[in-house]
């Protein structure tokens, strides 16, 4: 939806990798995520029983989704919390706009939702006169250099600190330039805190939808997140509908996944339970709260029995953090708000493979991301998957836009592949042959890639086939 | 793996494609290093490939049917013993995926559960003891993914290494970081590959060893190849060829 035409990702991969800066912020920044992460999961015994109940009890919640979600909606609406379904994010921007326009509000604060960032929410709103705030210190960050989140957990990880100096002197009025940390920080602080008290609405993402108890979880650690849900009279709470969890005491050990793997704390510094607006004689608290809950795709990824665990995802961002071609090319090079191997995934599955199959071959298939998933998501199977589907128009593929890729080169040449290596007599001869014309492979298609950065590869005067012989080793 | 099998007295022998075509004196020192231990090796002169550039480019139905031609290659219970931990990985946890409702399927579990990658299978099968003859030296060691990963046997490798005694094992800052080869990835984005190999070319060089071990020939191809095309005068070596010349102080093809 975001992006209806196809990917250039080549250009965007060229653009990153050039930029050393960005580069430079990348690593160094995951660098201290995944060490991070790695003291909070240091004992490895520990760590796998964890993810092995995280996998089993989202495995548990999707097994059942269609119930969990009525009973969530049930029990949401018992406590005084208004549900909205969403199938496509145009509905879900438009409910928004809907319920602001009730109570004649024009201004909006946001904690941090990824799915707010899915449906472009902020853009939508400005077209309707609304000022969308974003008031997590990096949303905010990037929101005000009119840039997308670069990483799922920390969305301005790209910048450094001089270059949040410049951004804050040249956006926010009356900001000195200041290189000071703190300094910086309390710029942010005043901004926001005016804003907090003058907005009609407060927005919110869900990190876990309690189905049991009608239970809207979120963690943070700023505080923003509990100024937007308790300060403006209104609370919209935003939730993609894989989010839902069957019962409170699912929580716990999915929280200490999500958090642990995405910044490598024990706990966030708030943790939000949201169970209903406020009540009779209570003093604070949003007047109304309401759930809009989204699928925009999701139910498509659903459908197909393999391809489900995708929605696993509890966006911890800790894939990203691991993965080598993140590591090179950050996060917006993936032309997408969920980049990484889990960007991978996601939005061929979303979006079709016209449009965003490109992503998949974005893998060594090196297996850090499938390591570290809290839920143990196979990510490298699923990337498997969406390239065979790439290639095959067969009628079992369950894929948008399946076969787009498939041509006759490519056929071909795996089907030569197959040949040689089903006939050993050929697979020789051919060897033999190479050899006979000077012992280099062809300097041709895909290998002058290869020999850009490295030498051409050396045929050995004599196969493993041939000295196994000559030094009498048997052969049955 | 939980439970390693007795010392056999025979073992079969997969070289792989890469071994068989660009180092097969890597190949011989992995099957002269069983004969040494008193293990009889069985090379099956009919394979080829394990079928995983295939199964990782989108074409499953060919990788299924080079496979089915190797499977059929090794029908005594005997283990299978494989130079590469991403070819082991390949054929241990990747063909009941591949092979998934099969008519075959007892039979390709069977194959997959005899195989074995070779450091795994001299440290846990054979409990080889190296007495090392070579000069000093200082090595470093590069992990390659499958073998860390899906096949779990990295301390294996690197316990060969501490076991020669005048070898200086310097290990990388980023030892668990992927080379970028990643078979065909290497050709479909070969600049983010390109940045990949040239970080492990600067961690493998502010080390200051004299070679490269690692046991995977895909990681050696491309980051020898690396280095020759950046002239780092740093050589790259199959961990087999390397321990088979330490304790013979001759090479593999003598």
């Amino acid at each position: 939806m975001t992006n209806p035409q196809p990917l250039d990702f080549d250009k965007n991969v060229s653009r990153a990798l050039n930029d050393t800066q960005l580069i430079k912020n990348i690593k160094s920044a995951m660098a201290t995520l995944v060490s991070k992460r790695k003291t909070i999961f240091s004992d490895a015994t520990e760590t796998e029983q964890l993810r092995t109940l995280g996998n089993a009890l989202k495995k548990n919640a999707l097994s059942k989704l269609p119930q969990l979600l009525e009973q969530l909606e049930e029990k949401c609406t018992q406590n005084g919390i208004k549900v909205h379904w969403a199938e496509t994010a145009a509905e879900a921007n438009q409910q928004v706009l809907d319920i602001m326009k009730s109570h004649g509000a024009t201004r909006l604060v946001k904690g941090k939702s990824m799915v707010s960032e899915e449906m472009e929410l902020n853009a939508f709103l400005q077209k309707h006169g609304i000022e969308a705030l974003e008031t997590d210190l990096g949303e905010f960050i990037i929101q005000l250099n009119h840039e997308t989140p670069a990483h799922i957990i920390v969305p301005a990880i790209h910048k450094n600190k001089d270059q949040i100096s410049k951004i804050f002197h040249d956006n926010i009025p009356d900001a000195p330039y200041t290189e000071d940390v703190a300094e910086l920080t309390a710029i942010a602080r005043k901004t926001l805190r005016q804003k907090f008290y003058q907005a009609d609405v407060g927005l919110s993402g869900v990190n876990f939808a309690v189905a049991e108890t009608g239970t809207l979880c979120l963690v943070e650690n700023e505080g923003n997140g509990r100024m937007c849900t308790t300060v403006p009279r209104v609370h919209i709470a935003l939730m993609g509908l894989e989010k839902v969890v069957e019962k409170l005491a699912d929580v716990p050990p999915l929280l200490r996944l999500l958090i642990g793997s995405a910044t490598g704390q024990l706990i966030t510094t708030y943790v939000n339970m949201i169970t209903s607006p406020r009540k009779e004689g209570e003093k604070d608290g949003p007047k109304e709260v309401h759930l809009i809950i989204l699928d925009n795709g999701r139910s498509k990824i659903y459908a197909d029995p393999r391809r489900r665990q995708t929605l696993q995802c509890i966006r911890c961002g800790t894939c990203l953090s691991h993965c080598p071609v993140y590591n090179r090319i950050g996060g917006h090079a993936y032309g997408y708000i969920y980049p990484g191997p889990i960007g991978k995934i996601l939005n061929p599955q979303v979006e079709g493979l016209k449009t965003a199959g490109v992503l998949a071959s974005a893998s060594s298939l090196c297996n850090a991301c499938e390591e570290v998933c809290p839920v143990k998501i196979q990510i490298p199977d699923l990337i498997r998957r969406i390239r065979n589907e790439s290639y095959s128009k067969d009628s079992t593929c369950t894929i948008e836009g399946h076969g787009y890729k498939r041509n006759l080169t490519e056929v071909l040449i795996w089907k030569v592949w197959q040949i040689i290596n089903t006939h050993p007599s050929i697979n020789a001869a051919g060897l033999k042959i190479l050899n006979v014309l000077g012992l280099k492979i062809p300097k041709i298609g895909p290998l002058k890639y290869w020999t850009r950065y490295r030498t051409t590869p050396e045929l050995a005067k004599k196969s493993l086939h041939e000295l196994a012989k000559q030094h009498g080793v048997d052969h049955e | 793996m939980d439970h390693y099998p007795e010392k056999p007295q025979k073992a079969y022998y997969y070289g792989t494609c890469l071994v068989d075509m660009m180092y097969p004196e890597a190949g011989m020192a992995g099957i002269r290093l069983l004969q040494q231990e008193g293990v009889k090796v069985i090379f099956p002169s009919g394979q080829t490939c394990c079928g995983q550039p295939a199964y990782n480019s989108g074409f499953p139905d060919e990788a299924r049917a080079v496979a089915r031609k190797q499977l059929a290659l090794f029908p005594e219970g005997h283990p299978i013993v494989v130079p590469s931990g991403s070819c082991a990985g390949m054929m241990r946890h990747h063909y009941p995926k591949l092979f998934d409702g099969d008519p075959d399927i007892d039979r390709i579990i069977d194959f997959s559960q005899r195989i074995f990658e070779l450091s795994e299978f001299l440290v846990q099968v054979l409990n080889i003891k190296l007495q090392d003859r070579g000069d000093p030296i200082k090595v470093t060691w590069h992990s390659s993914c499958h073998a860390l990963r899906e096949m779990g046997i990295i301390e294996d490798s690197k316990s060969l290494i501490r076991q020669l005694k005048n070898v200086d094992l310097i290990e990388l800052q980023h030892e668990t970081d992927c080379c970028g080869f990643g078979g065909t990835f290497a050709v479909k984005q070969p600049a983010i590959s390109a940045a990949m190999v040239k970080d492990k070319t600067d961690d493998i060089l502010q080390t200051g060893a004299a070679r490269l071990i690692t046991g995977d020939c895909g990681c050696l191809l491309n980051i020898s190849g690396a280095m020759q095309h950046n002239n780092i005068r740093i050589g790259g070596q199959h961990l087999a060829e390397f321990i088979w010349e330490r304790i013979n102080d001759q090479p593999s093809t003598a």
